[in-house]
């Protein structure tokens, strides 16, 4: 006897129920389905978050201010300025120094602002207006649409130019090209010198509600010359942005005449590292998401049990005249395993055909990403679990007795 | 189809291939053979002796009718002879094969060479060809599909079936799915054609068919044993044994018609 007839009576089998064997098979295409389309949205995800990072530069190191030991609040209130809580154009000059820092690019001030501007009657309120020098812009990864940057020049003689995002330009220039225009920031006129192409929205917020002028500018006319906001450093590769981040904290540590034990008054935060973070975040999710469409892959192959023990049940008598005429244990066996794998495998390949199907659209904002082990494991699990759930009814009718299985009703 | 046409289509049959039991040993012993053959059911408190010790021997073109009321152990006698149940004690040899040891695997073996079934409820796998119903015990037996299929074909031929082949059992009369199993218990040429009531679910004239059909094959040279409890489907043997309560109480032999229900009438008679 050839396994080529037992697999053709297998055959005949599901034939003889298409619709049982139709339901039991969408079972397991709905669990691989699930599994190839639910960890293809966590990847997606994921990646998502992980392009909204670079979108911000990835070398990038920011370095904030932070409340740091006892007493800062107290003259934060007064407004003097002690050895704590504050960030200074000298820090982020200092940051420059090859010897101590030679894994920082470069360093620039900021200062922000989120003034309303106008220009014929537009209003527009931009959520934030950085006061900063050139190299504010390829360590951030802006890059320019049109017009031009915001040169060292500007920054010395503190013009009153702007360089703005699109969100800003369509608002308040609508078709106009804002480049050579003016525009008014608390009765200040600005020119706008150029226009930045778009980043497109990081999350909630939108990244080209955005507008860039000169530190000194800013300083002048609308933050004062306190603190500032932030030091944004570049540091020289991906690789050296954690020594960087090492010599940024020695000199700041230094500058700000801190004992090694206090707590820093300042905070050096590290784009790497957030990727990283977001990294295992996403990768978590994608676990687990995986982990809930496995689960309903389980529930496909005990779906496979139980109709295969009807079959079974159903089909005694066929498995005494079989038996009757000789047909060996393995026979039987074989028949009812290969039915059970041939459910789980049909329904696999459907599932992989469903959940690549499924991937092509976007699901609840992200777009998916397909990751080709997830593929090649839900199909080899799904014919696993035919074995595995097919075993249990297969071996029932294999021992079946032949002379009950033919009085069998 | 006559007679010796059948026999000459039958001999055709009669190449199985090699088997691990060595089957097709020198047939110069009885078909069955029977030693003090006992068989009990279930644990010794409630025990049912099914058979008390049965010894019977048939030889190769016998036709033997093995009657008995219900619970006399006929069916038992013809789940031993049919390989399906091996004997609580005793000794069973099925064509010179000692059955009584055989393995699960083994015992299927024999009943695909040895033995061909026809059922009382014909025991056709439903919604299967007439001629994939025939195929069957081929395909447990490794004869390949070209060969397969024209042996069906010759063995549905040999039953009167041959413009039948292609229709599915419930697409046919009781009496032709009787003829279908007749085909498929002879188309692996066993030593032994084993009929359970073969006409017990038929009306006059299918019995008829099928009992003319069991008699070619007997006149063929095919061991028959049938297994009934009517006495004028006895009566087409050659040879009847009556059981009761697990043993043999008559064995008798005789061609002429009506022998059985003469002897029936008498023998209860004197029984009561």
């Amino acid at each position: 006897m050839r396994i080529r007839e037992v697999f053709r009576f297998a055959l005949a089998g599901l034939r003889a129920n298409k619709l049982r064997s139709a339901l039991t098979t969408l079972g397991i295409l709905i669990g691989v389905g699930a599994v190839i389309l639910l960890v293809a949205v966590g990847k997606g995800s994921g990646a998502q978050v992980q392009a909204n990072i670079n979108k911000l530069g990835t070398n990038l190191l920011t370095v904030s201010r932070q409340a740091g030991g006892f007493g800062q609040r107290a003259s934060r209130n007064t407004g003097t300025q002690s050895s704590v809580a504050s960030l200074t154009t000298a820090d982020a000059q200092a940051l420059l120094d090859p010897t101590n820092a030679p894994d920082v690019l470069s360093s620039s001030p900021v200062v922000t602002a989120s003034p309303t501007a106008t220009f014929s009657g537009a209003t527009h309120q931009i959520a934030q207006l950085v006061g900063s020098v050139p190299t504010y812009f390829s360590a951030t990864n802006w890059e320019l649409a049109e017009g031009s940057l915001i040169s060292d020049d500007d920054v010395t003689q503190a013009r009153k130019v702007i360089v703005i995002g699109q969100t800003v330009a369509t608002d308040l220039f609508g078709t106009t090209d804002p480049v050579g225009r003016q525009l008014q920031i608390n009765s200040v006129p600005y020119t706008v010198e150029g226009v930045l192409k778009a980043k497109g929205s990081t999350g909630l917020n939108d990244a080209d509600d955005f507008a860039v002028a000169p530190l000194t500018t800013v300083q002048n006319s609308l933050t004062g010359f306190g603190s500032l906001n932030q030091i944004v450093v570049e540091a020289k590769s991906a690789a050296a942005t954690t020594p960087a981040q090492d010599e940024i904290t020695s000199i700041l540590t230094a500058r700000h005449h801190l004992a090694a034990t206090a707590s820093p008054d300042f905070r050096v935060l590290n784009q790497q590292s957030l990727l990283a973070t977001s990294d295992s975040t996403t990768h978590t999710f994608t676990v687990l998401l995986g982990a809930v469409a496995a689960i309903s892959l389980v529930v496909g192959g005990i779906g496979i049990t139980n109709i295969m023990l009807v079959t079974v049940t159903e089909r005694t008598r066929e498995i005494g005249i079989r038996k009757a005429l000789g047909a060996p244990r393995a026979a039987i066996l074989g028949q009812f395993l290969i039915e059970a794998v041939l459910l789980s495998l049909i329904g696999g390949a459907l599932g992989v055909i469903a959940g690549l199907v499924g991937t092509r659209f976007t699901v609840a904002g992200v777009k998916p990403v397909i990751v080709p082990a997830s593929i090649a494991l839900a199909f080899a699990v799904s014919a696993l679990i035919g074995l595995f759930f097919g075993s249990f009814p297969a071996n029932r009718a294999a021992k079946l007795h032949p002379i009950q299985a033919l009085r069998h009703e | 189809m006559g007679g010796t046409a059948g026999a000459a289509g039958l001999d055709d049959l009669d190449d199985l291939g090699t088997t691990k039991l060595d089957l097709d040993a020198v047939p110069a012993h009885p078909v069955i053979e029977l030693g003090e053959v006992h068989k009990t059911y279930g644990m010794d408190g409630t025990a049912v002796h099914a058979l008390r010790g049965v010894s019977l021997s048939v030889p190769a073109g016998d036709y033997v009718a093995i009657m008995g009321a219900s619970g006399s152990g006929k069916s038992t006698m013809m789940n031993i002879i049919g390989c399906l149940d091996v004997p609580t004690s005793g000794r069973y040899l099925l064509d010179g094969i000692e059955v009584e040891h055989l393995s699960d695997r083994q015992l299927a073996l024999v009943r695909n060479r040895k033995i061909g079934f026809v059922f009382q409820s014909f025991n056709l796998l439903p919604r299967t060809t007439a001629l994939d119903n025939v195929e069957l015990p081929l395909v447990y037996a490794g004869v390949g599909t070209a060969e397969r299929r024209r042996r069906a074909r010759a063995a549905l031929e040999l039953v009167g079936l041959g413009d039948r082949v292609n229709h599915k059992p419930n697409e046919l009369s009781g009496g032709q799915q009787q003829r279908v199993a007749v085909a498929r218990a002879l188309v692996t040429a066993p030593s032994l054609i084993l009929a359970d009531e073969p006409t017990g679910n038929l009306d006059s004239t299918s019995s008829a068919d099928v009992m003319a059909l069991f008699d070619r094959l007997h006149r063929a040279g095919r061991t028959i044993v049938l297994i009934t409890h009517e006495h004028d489907i006895a009566e087409h043997a050659q040879r009847a044994i009556r059981l009761m309560d697990g043993r043999i109480v008559s064995d008798e032999r005789n061609g002429a018609r009506g022998w059985l229900s003469d002897r029936n009438s008498a023998q209860h008679g004197s029984a009561s």
